[in-house]
């Protein structure tokens, strides 16, 4: 995008920044296992996506946009991490991811080859207008991979929801840097829709406990063919 | 008037909602629920009317006008068909509803404030669908289908016992990571979008204006993931697994809605990127994708209906093949399997719901889910064995129900597709879908006409069906059977929708 706002080397440089830490933190989730850890991760993640919105709108000099930085940075840094530490209090004693299906080593294994993967798929996105900020999209793209290899190989309840927040962390970033957002309307109904399925996963873990004593899916048995 | 018209189906159930959250469930709002069903259905028909009347497809400026998008709502005859398939089928479980919960609290299953929060969450979910179908922009589409799956998520685990809250966790995390990856597909499209320079944004209307210009790159990408995405919401594979569980162990008026409809509704979404789709890249790429997913979707229904166990599971799996029926009939294209995708959606929709809300009444008065418990049904309650009976030859498609008129059209398009692999991929749905039938027919027959349990506890009084679930089932069946003998006025809403669908400008 122009850049004539602000000195175009600095706002590539934190553009690379921010991008480069969305897609360490996604790693970082999948190296820790200790709950609280995890979840202090994600807030990063969070304040990192705020400040990669924050570093275009600087860049487009628009106001809109800054404001649009500031929610994403109070969602994602502030009320998700909060509602999921809420969580972890009600857990109790389930603080560690204990057996997931993928261990540490292979799992980092798979981030690599997932970023790879998200690079060579968004070529044809690059090269339809290659700007800094579309090319920072596949490391948005790597992260939903990321996140929807977090979702499918944990087995505790809590880390599905991360798996989740951080597939949908890397859409909003790919959406902020291809074409600085969806529209308000929609923006807001799935900021909206977002904040309700972690409520909803929320109560839905807590009758979990309560049924099966705690909240790890290998117990989800009952319904099969 | 057209304008308020169009916000009739939206803002009816919404406000019935609230009218639930604050009153509860009384005598006074029992059917509050059933008048909000039918004002959707006639507003529905009310539109049809005027889009027919009308000679080109009318946009109406909302009340958003002013924020990016010019217009808010799109009233065209695709979307006023699917209003009237979401208002008969709300309609049909709203006349059965009253019942249900009257049996269910009388069982001590359920409480008062149960029934009313179970109302107020339907009507949500029909307001959320009607603002699907009705929203003029991708992205108020996708939040409108996120609301259902929030919404319902608290309708499946109603029970609150072990089943259902796994079945609410599966549901919701399988759906909503589904869903992602549609919004994912989204973003990329407005990305290709906003590059052809034409402001088309998001909106239905621009993107198919636009659609010669965008770059295949970018829309390949986003086409696979809104069809995957979406896909997952209307049961076809490879993200299906939620389904068979949410739907047996949602209480039995939401498990017709869901089956019927909103599983309509998301395949609707996909209807609708297939237009886009074929101008961007040409008819050949989604024609691939949807032929792979339904083979796929109809092989997982068929091998695991042959051994199922539990009707309500086996329900479901039939859904699976309904839905992987409409994805070939839509990757077959043209005009006549258009509207044959059309009219089965209307019929599986009729059908179903006959089925789900029966087989939530043989939950009630047996207690089990399972088929080899329930035995010789035509004798203790030969009522809901007849609607039953009659529901699942229904549902097969054989004459005179509607199933059968827009199967007999889907594969008469497909077996005469100039494709050579379309022709082959029909005969092998058509093959899948008749051993689905044997096995519906055999499960089903053994429910009903098998010899009764004896033994001790085996003799049950016989028990009536309520008036208004008879109600319901007759009405369902019938319409579905009129339907079939002829689309009477609806002819001409379906040449027009499916007009639509081919992607004419």
């Amino acid at each position: 995008m122009n850049a004539d706002q602000m000195n175009p080397a600095l706002y590539v440089q934190l553009l690379n920044l921010f991008a480069g830490a969305l897609l360490l933190t996604a790693v970082l989730v999948l190296w820790r296992r200790e709950l609280s850890v995890i979840i202090r991760v994600f807030a990063l993640q969070g304040a990192a996506l705020g400040g990669l919105v924050a570093v275009l709108a600087a860049g487009q000099g628009s106001v809109e946009l800054g404001a649009l930085a500031a929610g994403v940075l109070v969602l994602r840094a502030g009320v998700l991490p909060a509602f999921l530490r809420r969580a972890l209090a009600e857990a109790g004693d389930d603080r560690r991811e204990t057996r997931p299906l993928v261990n540490v080593a292979a799992s980092l294994l798979a981030a690599a080859v997932l970023t790879l993967l998200a690079l060579a798929v968004s070529q044809p996105l690059v090269e339809l207008a290659p700007s800094p900020a579309i090319r920072a999209v596949p490391i948005g793209i790597a992260v939903v991979l990321i996140g929807f290899f977090v979702l499918v190989t944990r087995r505790r309840a809590l880390s599905q929801l991360v798996g989740f927040l951080l597939m949908d962390n890397g859409i909003t970033a790919v959406g902020f840097l291809t074409t600085s957002g969806i529209g308000l309307v929609v923006e807001v109904g799935v900021a909206l829709d977002v904040l309700l399925i972690v409520l909803v996963l929320q109560v839905l873990a807590g009758r979990m406990r309560e049924m099966f004593g705690g909240t790890d899916l290998d117990e989800l048995r009952e319904l099969r063919d | 008037m057209t304008v308020a018209l169009s916000w009739v189906p939206i803002v009816a159930p919404a406000l019935v909602a609230v009218l639930y959250a604050l009153a509860g469930w009384r005598r006074a709002t029992v059917w509050l629920g059933t008048g909000s069903a039918l004002l959707m259905l006639l507003s529905g028909v009310l539109l049809a009317a005027r889009v027919l009347g009308s000679a080109d497809r009318i946009t109406l400026p909302g009340p958003a006008a002013r924020l990016d998008t010019s217009s808010f709502l799109l009233v065209d005859p695709l979307s006023v068909f699917m209003l009237i398939v979401i208002g008969s089928v709300a309609v049909l479980t709203a006349v059965a509803t009253p019942s249900y919960l009257a049996a269910e609290i009388s069982a001590g299953r359920a409480s008062a404030q149960t029934a009313a929060r179970h109302n107020m969450l339907v009507q949500t979910f029909l307001a959320a669908m009607a603002l699907a179908v009705l929203a003029a922009d991708v992205g108020v589409l996708w939040v409108a289908v996120e609301a259902t799956t929030i919404v319902t998520a608290f309708l499946v685990g109603q029970r609150r016992d072990r089943p259902a809250v796994e079945a609410a966790w599966k549901y919701v995390v399988i759906c909503s990571a589904g869903i992602s990856l549609a919004l994912l597909g989204i973003v990329l499209l407005n990305y290709a979008s906003l590059r052809t320079g034409t402001g088309a944004g998001l909106s239905w209307v621009g993107l198919t204006a636009s659609a010669g210009h965008l770059d295949p790159g970018v829309t390949r990408i986003a086409v696979v993931l809104l069809v995957i995405g979406f896909g997952t919401k209307a049961g076809l594979a490879p993200l299906h697994a939620w389904l068979p569980d949410a739907h047996s162990q949602a209480p039995a008026p939401v498990s017709a809605l869901m089956s019927g409809v909103l599983l309509a509704v998301a395949f609707y979404a996909i209807l609708r990127v297939k237009v886009i789709a074929d101008l961007a890249l040409g008819p050949g790429f989604t024609q691939t994708l949807l032929l792979v997913v339904s083979l796929v979707s109809l092989t997982v229904a068929a091998s695991l209906l042959l051994a199922q166990r539990d009707y309500k599971r086996m329900l479901a799996y039939s859904s699976i093949e309904h839905m992987s029926l409409l994805a070939l009939g839509a990757a077959v294209g043209g005009g006549a399997a258009s509207a044959a995708v059309l009219l089965h959606m209307l019929g599986h929709g009729l059908a179903k719901s006959v089925l789900f809300l029966g087989a939530g009444r043989v939950l009630q008065t047996t207690g089990t889910s399972r088929i080899d418990q329930v035995r010789g049904l035509a004798g203790s309650q030969p009522g809901l064995a007849g609607c039953l009976g009659l529901g699942v030859l229904a549902l097969i498609g054989l004459p005179p129900f509607s199933i059968f008129a827009s199967e007999l059209g889907i594969a008469r398009a497909g077996l005469g597709s100039a494709s050579p692999t379309v022709g082959w991929a029909t005969a092998l749905a058509l093959l899948l879908a008749v051993v689905i039938a044997a096995a519906l027919i055999g499960h089903t027959s053994a429910m009903l006409l098998g010899a009764p349990a004896s033994g001790p506890g085996a003799a049950v009084a016989p028990v009536t069906l309520p008036r208004t679930t008879a109600v319901a089932l007759g009405l369902g069946l019938t319409a579905a059977a009129a339907l079939g003998v002829t689309a009477g006025p609806l002819t001409a809403l379906l040449t027009a929708a499916a007009h639509t669908l081919t992607g004419a400008p």
